[in-house]
């Protein structure tokens, strides 16, 4: 049976180009007589699926399709609608329209646009009938299947043909609609066959067994994205923390204007892009261009810093804490003052917008994939200035004992200068990530100082694969609490876990353990 | 024989695979004054922090009297009657000397009580008599910071008197001391033990010599030697380990 | 004893203010309801930082969520004063504050049960931050949370106290908080008696907590958070309970940040989760740093010149302000750790 109205269909698509030259112009001059013509003409033409009749019908719903005296039909620019040649327009007039008619060309229109040279269009017309659904459109939408190039399109073709076979009455079509929308996996096709299940008392066990599929295919799905959400926020918070793992972890310095130092990497993004915006072949190189830019500026602010201010508190952080803050508040107003408290905008650029389909249907945005790619290099970055350059062997040396890498020739004046620039310099590349997913404000920095602090607390101060564990958990599990809690009760359960947390661990999850931990 | 007063038994305590402590072991008798020698990270300080509930043990039995010291905290150990002196003279420098002697002193130690307390005559003489024992009556009201390093050594010996404790452990009270100061505290010791039980941790020789106690040898961690000053400076094992460098 | 003077000169003058706002206004000592009401307001701040101070100063507990513990006292009261509105809300509902109205509220939540007497609501100012200090200082000091951490744990209490109260469905207004009030104490606010009696009552109350806490400082408990604050494992083995002597400062201290809260928001008129933000609280550390921790006088002293300071330059220079509160904070640390009070001292020597 379907293979007989798969036949079927393809027999009358191989005859249509012949008849539907004639079908076409023989269906037209009923647009010239009264509206019952005029509906059963526009029936007509959307039943016959020829592209041509789309102009047609596309002119007459928008008032512009003429009629002359002798009962010619012009399309807009004087063309005649049944041959294509130029005519003139002499004496015409408004096809007119009633309600009756505008309903039959709304049915029709979608039809026709299923053969739209447009695949966008295409895809959009089969969504629409995957809406509306009627068992008329059966024939229509295997035409189009047949001979559709897009695969995309094609797809969604398929599944609005399920939908339509849903509501025919052919019964084998119907068992093979239901598999199908059960494949799709999608809420739509949910919804569909649970509306069909109370109308199709035989086809119950089928029904079920295609919803089942869907609720396990679209758990898996959600709790990808909301896994992907949480790794995309984990590594915000990774590239936030990833500067006080080494100004506050490593070096012990507590710098509350940390959050400020990512804030000035932000506007450091939006004064490269500014710049490059008259250089066409620069422009959408910008925002790699300002990774270096947005780390020299913070690294010379957190040199300044630490030189000029920081160094005299050293061994007393309550006192350093509340000096940063008030650093911190000036770097604020001073950014307000110079580039206004209104947000600053950031474009992507165009290599770094739109979203990715993974297999199985899951939807990646492209920038926060681009911020966990971007996370991970820092880090890797940072594991190697550490554990490989002269520059990180010589900050060791300096934390483990000050002393003693003095006597043995280390400037450790410009080792903690130099430190603490390297962690303020990370912080400023960690604003060129949030200027692609936050607001460029003033205070920018202060929405992630007190999670960046959390993080560092909770994976243990020190530990560079603390912060990483640190940063990746507290992501995933605000994202996993969120759809439960909502994003604001998320928060406050996190920072109350963490608090417990360090009840039962006060060093935090890598805690460094023995005599180093004693001081 | 009469129970001992502080009885440690095959106590470890091991940091990061470091093991500071090993099957360490050793009974101290009421009244007794013990002097601990050992070179450097034998395990000295390590073994004060177990006693006085600063560092757990990873294993062992480490016993005050009846009580089970690896399951209380510093304070609670401290109430119960073990005073400790630091390696690092540490008191309260914004507080003078008497202020200092006055926190220490034997009393009730919840908030409540402390907000109440009134200083009676009693406590007052009281204070006063250690003040003169360890030599610092004249400076009662000097903030403690302003002390030279060897009152600072006394006051903290003063205030572990002040505590009355039963169990003293005094951790190197000469080192930084002239030699005179350093016999004044020897005779102070000696004097103090009799009525309690003192654990003194010290370097010099001289200085245990001049206690004229028992004395424990530690080496990486547990019990090399045990005896008389005498019998140890002659034990072939102490001569390697320590003293014949 | 020069210090004392001044204390007691102070303290009559302020005593004066609303008196002399009766005067006619063209007499030559007539005071303007705003310096009484802004005065008032500062006196609640001078509570505030007074609370701070004891914890801060003598027991080395650096809290940056007191702010949270006076707007906890402030919601106390302001619930109690949106009760009061009663009928004449805009809505005119009998019973529900406007915004449950608005909101959809069927009947007043459970939590917000006994806030219709005046009693009532003063004795959660002060339960609810001391149960809320309680809770969080038994946590961190049982396991010796010290310096910035207990630092940052406390900022991020007001953070997600604030985050909470922005929610709607926590029953306190969201957003907007509470407003609109009406009279306390049969008192109609914003009259020049009500003003006064504020004024009487925040300046009494200073004075009781400035009494409150001095004795707490004289007391040998007060010797005792000395030596914490110096020294805190050396008096762990003096057989001091370290927990119960920082839980007690910190618990009273947030009573009396709460009752500060209390008497600020009838005299400002409202109260909203703005004044959980992390920026309020660490303000109030910066009077203390700025007056002298450490000395019950220098933290009054601070708050009053801070907040003199930027009443000034919010009015002369709004853009200002922001670059000299940052700069106090560099200054003081940097230059002045003893405070104002520590200049002074020096010159008396």
């Amino acid at each position: 049976m379907k293979n007989l109205s798969l036949a079927l269909g393809l027999l009358l698509w191989l005859a249509l180009p012949a008849r539907a030259q004639d079908a076409f112009t023989a269906a037209l001059p009923g647009l010239a007589g009264g509206f019952g013509d005029i509906a059963a003409s526009v029936e007509q033409l959307g039943a016959l699926g020829d592209p041509r009749g789309l102009p047609v019908l596309r002119a007459l719903q928008a008032g512009q399709l003429q009629k002359t005296a002798d009962g010619r039909l012009l399309l807009p620019g004087n063309t005649d609608a049944a041959t294509g040649q130029p005519a003139d327009g002499a004496g015409a007039e408004a096809v007119r329209l009633n309600n009756r008619v505008r309903q039959a060309l709304r049915g029709a229109l979608g039809r026709l646009q299923l053969v739209s040279p447009d695949a966008a269009e295409r895809g959009a017309a089969a969504e629409a009938i995957f809406r509306s659904r009627s068992a008329e459109d059966v024939p229509i939408l295997q035409a189009a299947i047949a001979r559709e190039p897009d695969a995309g399109v094609k797809a969604r073709m398929v599944l609005a043909l399920a939908a339509a076979q849903l509501v025919a009455p052919n019964e084998e079509a119907k068992r093979d609609a239901i598999a199908r929308l059960g494949a799709a996996g999608t809420v739509e096709a949910r919804a569909l066959l649970i509306e069909a299940r109370a109308a199709n008392p035989s086809l119950v066990t089928a029904i079920d067994v295609s919803i089942a599929s869907i609720e396990r295919s679209l758990s898996i799905r959600r709790a990808a994205e909301t896994l992907f959400q949480g790794l995309s926020l984990g590594s915000v918070l990774l590239l936030a923390a990833l500067g006080l793992a080494v100004t506050f972890g490593v070096m012990g310095v507590i710098n509350m204007a940390h959050g400020e130092f990512v804030m000035l990497g932000a506007y450091a993004t939006f004064v490269v892009q500014e710049a490059c915006r008259g250089i066409p072949w620069l422009a959408p190189w910008s925002l790699p261009l300002s990774v270096p830019a947005a780390f020299l500026v913070a690294a010379a602010a957190g040199a300044v810093l630490e030189r000029g201010l920081i160094r005299h508190l050293y061994g007393r952080p309550l006192e350093t804490l509340l000096m940063t803050f008030g650093v911190g508040m000036i770097l604020q107003q001073g950014v307000r003052t110079i580039f206004g408290a209104q947000n600053r905008e950031v474009t992507s650029p165009a290599w770094m917008q739109g979203t990715l389909m993974l297999p199985g249907g899951i939807a990646v945005t492209q920038n926060r994939l681009w911020i966990i790619v971007f996370g991970i290099a820092v880090l890797l970055l940072v594991i190697a200035a550490i554990r490989f350059t002269r520059f990180g062997l010589e900050m060791r040396a300096v934390v483990q004992n000050r002393r003693i890498a003095a006597t043995m020739g280390i400037r450790t004046g410009r080792v903690d200068a130099l430190t603490f620039a390297f962690g303020s310099g990370i912080a400023g590349m960690a604003g060129v990530a949030l200027s692609q997913i936050d607001n460029v404000s003033p205070n920018l920095g202060t929405g992630y100082i007190i999670d960046s602090f959390m993080v560092v607390v909770f994976g243990g101060v020190g530990s560079l694969a603390g912060t990483l564990v640190g940063a990746l958990t507290l992501g995933v599990v605000n994202k996993v609490l969120e759809p439960y809690a909502g994003a604001v009760l998320a928060k406050v359960f996190v920072l109350v876990a963490i608090m417990l947390f360090i009840q039962r661990r006060p060093r935090g999850l890598f805690a460094l353990k023995g005599r180093a931990a004693e001081s | 024989m009469t129970e001992p007063v502080l009885y440690l038994d095959g106590v470890s305590v091991v940091f990061d695979g470091f093991r500071a402590l090993n099957n360490l072991s050793l009974i101290v008798d009421a009244g007794e004054l013990r002097a601990i020698i050992g070179p450097n990270g034998a395990g000295k300080t390590t073994m004060m922090d177990v006693i006085t509930g600063k560092t757990r043990p990873t294993a062992g039995v480490v016993r005050f009297r009846e009580h089970d010291l690896t399951k209380l905290d510093e304070a609670s150990i401290a109430t119960l009657g073990i005073g400790r002196k630091f390696q690092k003279p540490t008191m309260f420098d914004a507080l003078t000397v008497f202020e200092n002697l006055e926190l220490a002193l034997k009393a009730p130690r919840g908030p409540f009580s402390c907000l109440r307390w009134v200083l009676s005559g009693e406590a007052r003489r009281r204070i006063e008599q250690v003040m003169e024992e360890v030599g610092l009556a004249a400076r009662a009201h000097d903030r403690a910071a302003i002390l030279s390093h060897g009152q600072r050594q006394w006051l903290e010996i003063g205030m572990l008197l002040m505590q009355d404790p039963e169990l003293l452990l005094v951790d190197e009270p000469v080192a930084g001391m002239t030699d005179q100061e350093t016999e004044h505290t020897a005779a102070l010791l000696v004097r103090i033990a009799g009525r309690r039980s003192v654990v003194v941790v010290e370097h010099d020789l001289e200085f245990v010599r001049a206690l004229g106690s028992k004395v424990t040898v530690l080496c990486e961690g547990s019990m090399l030697s045990e005896g008389s000053i005498d019998h140890v400076q002659n034990d072939p094992r102490v001569i390697e380990v320590y003293l014949g460098r | 004893m020069t210090l004392r003077l001044v204390l007691v000169g102070a303290v009559l003058v302020l005593a004066m203010l609303p008196a002399l706002n009766r005067l006619p206004a063209d007499s030559a000592l007539h005071v303007s309801d705003f310096i009484v009401s802004v005065t008032g307001k500062w006196i609640t701040y001078a509570i505030l930082a007074l609370a701070i101070d004891l914890a801060w100063g003598y027991a080395g507990i650096l809290s940056l969520g007191h702010g949270a513990f006076f707007a906890l006292g402030g919601y106390a009261i302001g619930m109690h004063l949106m009760r009061l509105i009663g009928p004449r809300g805009v809505y005119g509902h009998p019973v529900l504050p406007d915004f449950m109205v608005f909101l959809g509220y069927q009947e007043l939540p459970w939590y917000w049960l006994g806030f219709d007497h005046f009693p009532f609501a003063i004795l959660m100012a002060v339960v609810v931050p001391g149960l809320l200090a309680g809770v969080v200082g038994y946590l961190a000091f049982r396991s010796r949370i010290t310096g910035v951490y207990l630092s940052i744990i406390t900022q991020a209490l007001t953070y997600a106290l604030m985050l909470a109260f922005f929610r709607n469905d926590m029953g306190f207004g969201g957003n907007n908080g509470f407003t609109d009030f009406k009279e306390l104490l049969g008192m109609p606010l914003n009259t020049p008696t009500a003003r006064s009696a504020l004024f009487y009552a925040s300046l009494l109350l200073l004075l009781g907590a400035l009494w409150l806490c001095s004795w707490v400082a004289r007391s040998k408990l007060g010797r005792v958070l000395v030596a914490i604050r110096d020294a805190e494992s050396r008096v762990r083995f003096l057989g001091y309970d370290v927990t119960q002597h920082k839980l007690f400062v910190f618990v009273l201290s947030a009573m009396i940040a709460g009752l500060a809260g209390a008497l600020y928001v009838p005299q400002v008129g409202i109260i909203n989760p703005g004044e959980f933000s992390p920026g309020n609280s660490i303000e109030a550390v910066i009077w203390v740093a700025v007056g002298g921790r450490g000395t019950l006088v220098g933290a009054l002293l601070g708050a009053f010149s801070v907040n003199a300071l930027k009443t000034w330059l919010t009015t002369v220079a709004p853009d200002l302000w922001l670059f000299a509160l940052g700069g106090l904070f560099v200054a003081v640390t940097l230059f002045l750790p003893r405070g104002l009070i520590g200049l002074f001292s020096k010159a008396q020597k």
